[in-house]
């Protein structure tokens, strides 16, 4: 099994006629997601490749499709807006792919969400995927293989590193959900976390995190007081200036908070192995599987 | 996007947070004729960086006349002003700011910024102005008083005399400081600021509040739709080559290291950077191409890099998702045309169009130490630096 997408999933695409959103439309598509339907407005009536029949708002592809998850590709300044056209029309998960939405228009987007049904994964995010079933967003493909280790974390290629070196062991995943690298987000570790823990065909977790904020912090602590399954963490940024932005609007050490060290001493505390470098996340979540008696391959 | 202490109190005046009458200056005549515009006889002169601890490294001085505003000028102008936030080098005074004197009874702090945990802006104040509130934080959080803002209702009054009351402010001057926190907030909000500081705000000893240093950070996603805060970019306080890089929407930071990196996604970059100095060496740059890179970028890229002297090995870590292997093979082999690689290159290519990518490097006749995986890699390119440095 695995979380939030498999096979039932109905994928609409907001800006699905934009470079990037055709693009990636077609590459998950490939892979076998579902996508039922694509939303530019002004262009509804249209067909997207002669198959997808794209729609002026995300109601009229809801109520016409039935689709139940959506990926957004819109530049930034309109992006928030698409995010709150997709939850006032009921879609239950939302993935927002843009990078580079202004933090207040997050932060109105966020509240907007509060109290109602639909979850955000992102911004600024590879997305995510199930192996051999549904893929939604920018990852290539074809590294994953099924299986039964989650990964979650805030940086793409990393999540694409850390899946490379599973699929090298012969170690599937369940699910790799991209968080985002954004300050404000929708789905933070500790929700991924939740998931993974009640999913009974997830059996580890692979967390990635990063410097910034107090996240990682968080999901050290719920990890030892809930998790019942083998976890290894990796951290990058542990050579980052403090004050500077890294790539990513998130990553940054500000006001004393946020640095590396603190993040893997807070893993450490917390009985959980910490991968010493990035080269080393599989094989450190295999060491810690081990330990408990769980082989993952 | 930063911008200097001047720019700030003008967005200020312009959303009606009072602060002292000042002209900014760009020589020392300007910075005399901006003193006769004041009333004097007290007239600070204040150098104009984009880094903290300006007063304690000498630059901000007091004057009681005119004739020692000209000499302060004249010392600051064109100084290296160290400070704590500088680096030991020291950043170059070009601009000056000349400001009234004040009237200060007491020195408060005053900050507004982004509470990423709760996903709302925070208003923090204390009543250890001029302090550094990191060291207040540490020390005595007791001495911080905070209200969050509800993105759907904006600051209350409720929550500017919570504040007030809890600064110790009575009478006139409770009724300014609500103003003042709401015409901050509307500033924030307007401009899309991503900090908004005021150490120390000041109550004078008539019971007015005055904002007597400021300073704004912007949100870099919001410059599109800020082109007057953008007009504020001042490219002299900014790294020549992080300057460089933002011109081909490279993500670069520089850093004090030997070991060049380019890398693809901002993660990835991050961990390359870490796992260098994990096997010995500290790393040159952060430098992320993205995942929409053109071998023109990359080019662009390894020009920038390999203009730092202390660069001794270049490290290429490619996990190719969007961006496909060839295209990072096409864009070293041009820019070892165009700019010639004088320095030994580890490349690893992992992921989208990975075969044809390597043989496109093995068949260029260029001297590259391929890599296995990002540990071979890094051990490799901390190896390559080393034997650099003791060819040299």
């Amino acid at each position: 099994m695995s979380v939030l997408v498999d096979k039932n999933t109905r994928l609409l695409v907001q800006g699905i006629t934009g470079s990037a959103g055709a693009f990636h439309t077609r590459q998950c598509m490939a892979y076998g997601t579902n996508v039922v339907a694509g939303v530019t407005p002004g262009k509804g009536g249209q067909q997207f490749d002669d198959v997808v029949p794209i729609f002026d708002t995300v109601a009229e592809a809801v109520e016409k499709t039935g689709a139940n998850a959506s990926m957004i590709f819109v530049p930034p300044p309109f992006a928030a807006d698409a995010i709150m056209e997709a939850a006032d029309a009921g879609v239950a998960l939302i993935v927002c792919i843009t990078e580079g939405i202004p933090v207040l228009d997050m932060l109105r987007a966020k509240t907007y969400l509060q109290g109602k049904d639909s979850r955000l994964i992102g911004p600024n995010c590879p997305g995510i995927i199930t192996p051999d079933a549904c893929k939604i967003g920018i990852m290539p493909g074809h590294i994953h293989k099924a299986g039964h280790v989650g990964v979650v974390s805030r940086s793409g290629t990393l999540t694409y590193e850390a899946v490379g070196q599973l699929s090298a062991l012969g170690i599937g995943q369940s699910t790799c959900i991209g968080i985002g690298g954004d300050p404000i987000k929708g789905t933070d570790f500790i929700d991924a976390l939740k998931l993974f823990n009640d999913d009974p065909d997830t059996h580890a977790v692979i967390l990635i995190g990063e410097i910034g904020g107090s996240a990682e912090e968080e999901a050290a602590a719920w990890i030892q007081g809930n998790m019942d399954k083998p976890v290894a963490a990796f951290i990058a940024g542990l050579t980052a200036p403090p004050g500077r932005r890294m790539g990513h609007a998130g990553a940054i050490i500000s006001g004393g908070t946020g640095s590396g060290q603190g993040k893997v001493a807070a893993f450490e505390a917390a009985g959980i192995a910490v991968a010493p470098t990035p080269g080393d996340m599989a094989s450190t979540l295999v060491a810690s599987a081990k330990t408990r008696g769980i082989s993952l391959a | 996007m930063k911008i200097h202490e001047y720019q700030a109190k003008q967005l200020f005046r312009d959303f009606g947070v009072p602060t002292p009458e000042g002209y900014p200056a760009f020589s020392v005549s300007e910075a005399v004729e901006a003193a006769k515009r004041l009333p004097g006889p007290i007239r600070v002169v204040k150098s104009q960086i984009h880094a903290g601890g300006r007063g304690l490294g000498g630059g901000v001085k007091v004057c009681k006349t005119l004739d020692e505003v000209k000499e302060q000028a004249e010392r600051m102008m064109g100084m290296q002003l160290v400070t704590h936030q500088t680096g030991p080098e020291g950043q170059t005074v070009r601009r000056l700011y000349i400001e009234g004197g004040a009237d200060i009874a007491r020195e408060l702090y005053l900050g507004m910024l982004l509470d990423r945990d709760r996903g709302q802006i925070v208003l923090m104040a204390s009543t250890e102005g001029g302090m550094n509130i990191e060291d207040v934080a540490r020390d005595t959080p007791e001495k911080i008083v905070k209200v969050w803002v509800d993105p759907k209702v904006g600051l209350q009054d409720f929550q500017c005399r919570k504040v007030a009351f809890a600064l110790g402010l009575t009478g006139k001057t409770v009724r300014q400081a609500g103003k003042f926190f709401h015409a901050l907030y509307d500033l924030y909000v307007a401009k899309d600021c991503s900090l908004v500081e005021i150490n120390p705000l000041v109550v004078t000893g008539s019971g007015d509040l005055i904002a007597l240093d400021g300073k704004i950070n912007f949100d870099d996603n919001a410059l599109d739709r800020q082109k007057e805060i953008e007009a504020f970019r001042d490219l002299d306080e900014e790294d020549p080559r992080e300057v460089e890089a933002s011109r081909w929407d490279l993500n670069y930071v520089h850093l004090d290291g030997n070991v060049g990196c380019l890398v693809n996604g901002a993660g990835l970059a991050m961990a390359t950077m870490d796992i260098l100095k994990h096997y010995g060496a500290e790393p040159a740059n952060f430098l992320d191409v993205g995942g929409s890179a053109t071998a023109e970028r990359v080019t662009a890229a390894f020009r920038i890099i390999l203009g730092d002297a202390r660069v001794h090995a270049i490290f290429v870590n490619i996990f190719g998702g969007i961006m496909k292997c060839d295209t990072i093979a096409a864009g070293i082999i041009e820019a070892a045309k165009q700019v010639g690689i004088d320095r030994p290159l580890v490349v690893r290519l992992e992921g989208t169009n990975v075969e044809l990518g390597r043989k496109m490097l093995a068949e260029s006749g260029l001297a590259i130490t391929p890599a296995a995986d990002m540990k071979d890699g890094a051990e490799k390119a901390v190896a390559a630096a080393r034997a650099y440095a003791a060819s040299l």
